[in-house]
Parts: C-alpha cells; structure tokens; sequence
C-alpha cells in the first residue's frame, strides 16, 4: 500500500509540471542555493512581483530572452515576492495569463534585512533587480532591464 | 563591436543610477515641499521639534499599503516626543497615475493620516536624500541647527505582520538617541517599490 501511494506520488510530481507550473514558497535559506551554482550555466535570477509595475514591464523581454535562449547554457530564475497570502488569487492567475513556463519560486522571508545583502551588498531593496552569474562572474543589476541589454550581460557572461 | 555595445550597456546602466545620496551621520538638507491641504511643509516649521521620522511614500506601493497603520502609530507615539512623521511621495504620476496629488489627498483622507504627505514634484529630495524605494526611512536629529541622519532604512523588520515584528528599527533608534547613545542599527535594508524616477 505504502509502495502504492510512493509511486502514485512520483506519478502525480512528474504530471504536474506539465500540467502547469508549481510555484515552491520558500524561505531564503532554502532559496540560497540558487545563488551559488558553479557550473557552466549562467544563471539569471530576476527578483519581481505582480504589483510590481516596472517589474511587469520588464518582464516580456525577459520571457523573450528565454525562448530565444533555450537551446544555450542559460537558467531564468524568477523569484516573486508576492505576498503570500496572494499566492492564489494574483500569481498563480498571472503566471497563467503571461504563459511563463521558466522557474518561478515565492520568496516568502520577511527578514529581508537579513537576506538583500546576501543577494547582492549594493542591492537597497527596491524591485525589479536582477542577479546574473555564471560560476564567480556576477553581475547584480537595481532597476528595469530591456530584452537588448540583459542578452548584451549573458552574451558577456 | 560586441565590447563597444557592452560598454554602452555599462554607460546607460551607470547613468541611472543617481549619486550616492546621504549615509548615517550626513547632514540632510530641509525642503519646501507641497502638503495634501495644498500649504507648504518646510523642517524649519518644526522648531520645537527634536528630529523628524522621514518617510518617502506612495500610495501605490503594497509594501506602503502594509507599513500605513504603523507610520501612523509612530507619528501617534513620537510626535508627542519630538519626532514626528513627514511623509513624501517622489514618484512620477505619469509613470504611476494613482500616485497623483489628487490621489494623495484621498489617501490621506481615507487613512485619516495625523501627519503631513507631501509631494516632491521634482524629486530632487528624494534624489538628494538617496531614497531608492518606498518605504524608504531616514530619521533626522536637530544637532545645533543641523539635521542629522541617524537611521536610514525599514521601520520593523517584518512587513507582512506587525504582530510578528521582533525589531522595531525606527523606535530603537529615536530610544537610543533620546538616552543619548550611539544608533546601534543605523541602516537596514528591506524589499520595496522602485521609486519611479522622471526622464
């Protein structure tokens, strides 16, 4: 019974990414590690929210990046900072509308003056702000990007 | 040509950023600036008071929305002693119609706040004081005439529930000024909305 529900469960997680995006809530600590990847992949972590306008602004050429990129070494990361709360009732809806199939995780840590440093020590907390690193190479960026200057900084990772 | 447009990329990234703006221990300047009952707001209004809780706002901004009742608890708390709350909205109405003066007035109105919000139409203050998001805290000390920065940053260190709050960033530092001690925390840093800037 027990190998039952085991494998109706891996059934369930492996259907699930196909059948919509799952969003992991996670608290720094847990988020971290998606920091410090050192492998030959550049890693672009885009820190956002739905209420977030110039983030939304932004994120088209973001999106367009990524399907231009995705035969190349290159992970989109994006990490909301929803409130929680609204998990359901404004991200979930927007990550549908917007068909955003990339990564994107809920960052729920309200010690953020514990955290913002860790992500970058120039970062003040303002959204949108991205981190792109591929191994040491980092380059952490406070404020909107366009589709021509994020390809121009992975192109130079 | 690929390090040519890289090098453009650097450029047209550094020009938006806007100076440095004011560390703990700089001296702030005052301002003039528009108030919600459409009569000008200076520091120098202030003589008896001993600082001020400076707050750049919006009314847009989640993040303000979650921090409203308590910038209206510390006016409540410390205008009485000697530092009250100032707020400011910087942000372009063009880029965020719902941060209009008008639209400042019916917040202010709705919320029923018991301290000024006033309009930096150039923003030139917020650019001034180094404010990069909202809400962006920097309470000031009169120190012999000077206004002096003492804390810059959050006003708890969680936003998403005042109960839950386990450092009062703002009431710690006016409690470590009023015993006349150091600011132990001067600067902390927390998640907010980009202040939309004019072009």
């Amino acid at each position: 019974m027990n190998r039952f529900k085991i494998i109706l469960l891996f059934f369930l997680l492996g259907w699930l990414p196909v059948t919509g995006q799952t969003v992991p809530e996670v608290n720094f600590s847990q988020f971290e590690p998606w920091l410090k990847k050192n492998n030959d992949t550049t890693y672009v972590i885009n820190f956002w929210a739905t209420w977030c306008k110039p983030c939304v602004e932004e994120l088209p050429g973001f999106l367009k990046a990524a399907a231009d990129l995705k035969n190349e070494k290159v992970k989109f990361i994006f990490v909301s900072l929803d409130f929680p709360t609204q998990k359901e009732s404004r991200l979930l809806p927007f990550i549908e509308e917007h068909a955003m199939n990339e990564q994107v995780i809920l960052l729920n840590d309200p010690a953020s003056n514990q955290w913002i440093p860790k992500v970058d020590p120039q970062w003040s907390g303002a959204i949108p702000a991205t981190l792109i690193y591929k191994g040491k190479n980092k380059r952490f960026h406070e404020g909107s990007l366009s589709y021509d200057e994020l390809i121009t900084i992975i192109k130079s990772k | 040509m690929k390090k040519l447009m890289l090098s453009a990329v650097m450029m047209a990234l550094t020009m938006t950023i806007f100076g440095q703006g004011y560390k703990p221990g700089d001296e702030a300047i005052d301002f003039r600036l528009k108030n919600v009952d459409d009569k000008m707001v200076s520091l120098a209004d202030f003589p008896d008071a001993k600082g001020f809780i400076v707050i750049f706002s919006t009314n847009h901004c989640p993040y303000v929305v979650a921090y409203e009742d308590r910038m209206i608890e510390l006016d409540k708390t410390f205008k009485p002693k000697g530092y009250p709350v100032i707020a400011i909205n910087p942000n372009d109405p063009k880029a965020f119609p719902e941060d209009s003066f008008d639209n400042m007035k019916i917040r202010a109105k709705e919320k029923g706040f018991t301290f000024p919000y006033l309009f930096d139409e150039t923003q030139e203050i917020a650019k001034t004081y180094g404010a990069t998001r909202t809400p962006h805290v920097f309470l000031l000390k009169k120190e012999g005439g000077k206004y002096i920065v003492k804390y810059i940053g959050a006003i708890d260190d969680n936003y998403q529930d005042a109960s839950a709050v386990k450092e009062k960033y703002v009431a710690n530092a006016i409690a470590d000024l009023e015993a006349g001690r150091p600011v132990k925390v001067q600067e902390t840093k927390a998640i907010g909305c980009s202040i939309k800037w004019k072009k």
